[in-house]
């Protein structure tokens, strides 16, 4: 049988410290979600098949990407991404990191790059640089050629 | 994309009573790795995604006297983060922390492996070695298979329409048991598998008394070399035995050459994959 009947489903979740309703399709990725319905563009696309991890947010403590959730599934979660990290005070330790280091050209991948990197300074505040490689291998760069990523996040874990 | 309908069933009896309804039209959503693609694929066409992760022995990860029995939907991160899963079932653990990358073992689950029944499937492999039973709901109730009958070809599973993956049942093994997982892939992460073995052993007395060797990626299904195994049993696990079930292993392989490798790549790596982990189950048990 063919059920066409689609309906929206409201679900209340919190992102960024902040509780909210929406509105959304049942088949609408939490990556779009995220980007068309709360308006939060931070969060990026890049292969939109889990290769890529340009969408990582972090999910009750766990990085995700969220291009292979679904909308309705952010139900009574607790959603961070990359639009959380920086405060009025001041930018993120790695996002200034990254700066320092040049750990970025065109920028894609860098929202995905800092919300995995700080789930695992949160963590393990003194990752060695091989475990830092292995946790950032769901995140692909094609422009640093990695290195100067890495240097940024142990810069930012001294 | 067909747009879908979402449902969270909190029992097994309610999400058998979607998937009847919706047949063919319907899909399980555990960690969504495999099916979220396929679906925006349009490998399918799906009226009703059923998220089964909202029923408790889905994602439960329960010891009794003689399993242990994982929900069908528990993220490979939950295996690889307790210590007592760990030890018990190393190969297990071996293919749960090299799926994906850490995004992906926050939602991926063997079940949902095992279900995708991909013939380079990480999960599955491991799962034969341990002896691991699929429990299967559906319409007629409850029934259990060995894991090696659950894929039956690219892509397909042994389930019939209405049914679905609630758990897998590991049996508990003694000290003297062990297993191991190895893939070859042309990187040191994120890869689909050119080759990959898993092998298990138990020792008594310095001899052989349980074998079992599973190779991915080399026939349309993952495969349990039966024959290499048995070749072991009452066997000292001395590098010549262990290179004559190899051997055998490799014979048994059938791949296909592709952009990942050639027939040959391939055979020669399961004998040497067979080799590498029947020599660290084997190790495994001594320490």
């Amino acid at each position: 049988m063919s059920d066409n009947n689609v309906r929206k489903v409201a679900i209340n979740t919190t992102i960024n410290g902040q509780e909210m309703d929406i509105l959304v399709d049942p088949y609408v990725s939490l990556l779009e979600t995220l980007r068309e319905v709360v308006g939060m563009t931070g969060t990026k696309e890049g292969c939109n098949d889990g290769n890529c991890g340009a969408c990582t947010i972090n999910i009750d403590g766990r990085i995700v990407d969220s291009c292979l959730v679904l909308g309705v599934e952010a139900e009574g979660k607790n959603i961070e991404t990359v639009e959380g990290m920086a405060t009025p005070d001041g930018l993120h330790p790695l996002q200034q990191a990254f700066l320092e280091e040049a750990a970025l050209q065109c920028g894609i991948c860098t929202p995905g790059f800092l919300v995995s990197a700080k789930a695992l300074l949160d963590n393990e505040p003194k990752p060695s640089e091989e475990r830092i490689r292995h946790w950032l291998a769901g995140n692909l760069c094609r422009c640093t050629g990695y290195d100067k990523i890495v240097k940024a996040v142990k810069k930012a874990s001294d | 994309m067909h747009p879908f309908n979402y449902y969270d069933p909190r029992t097994v009896e309610e999400a058998v009573e979607v998937l009847k309804k919706f047949g063919d039209r319907a899909k399980c959503l555990a960690g969504g790795t495999d099916v979220l693609v396929q679906t925006r694929g349009e490998r399918y066409e799906l009226d009703a995604i059923v998220d089964v992760k909202k029923i408790p022995e889905l994602t439960s990860v329960d010891w009794t006297n003689d399993h242990l029995i994982i929900g069908a939907a528990t993220p490979c991160y939950v295996l690889y983060e307790d210590p007592k899963v760990c030890e018990a079932f190393p190969g297990i653990i071996d293919s749960a922390s090299l799926i994906g990358g850490i995004q992906i073992q926050s939602r991926a689950s063997l079940g949902g492996n095992l279900c995708n029944a991909s013939p380079s499937a990480d999960g599955i492999c491991s799962l034969i070695v341990h002896e691991a039973e699929c429990v299967i709901a559906g319409p007629n109730g409850i029934r259990e298979i060995p894991v090696e009958e659950m894929c039956v070809g690219p892509g397909k599973n042994a389930m019939d329409e209405g049914e679905f993956l609630v758990s897998i049942k590991l049996p508990l093994k003694n000290s003297f048991f062990s297993s191991s997982y190895e893939r070859f892939i042309p990187r040191n992460e994120m890869d689909i598998a050119v080759a990959a073995v898993a092998s298990s052993v138990s020792l008594e007395n310095g001899k052989i008394s349980s074998c079992r060797i599973a190779l991915a990626a080399v026939g349309p299904t993952p495969i349990f070399a039966e024959e290499a195994s048995k070749m072991l049993i009452g066997k000292e696990p001395t590098e010549e035995n262990i290179k004559n079930a190899s051997n055998k292993a490799k014979e048994i392989a059938s791949p296909i050459s592709d952009m990942r490798g050639t027939v040959e790549h391939r055979k020669d790596l399961i004998e040497v994959l067979t080799r590498r982990t029947l020599s660290k189950a084997v190790e495994r048990v001594s320490v």
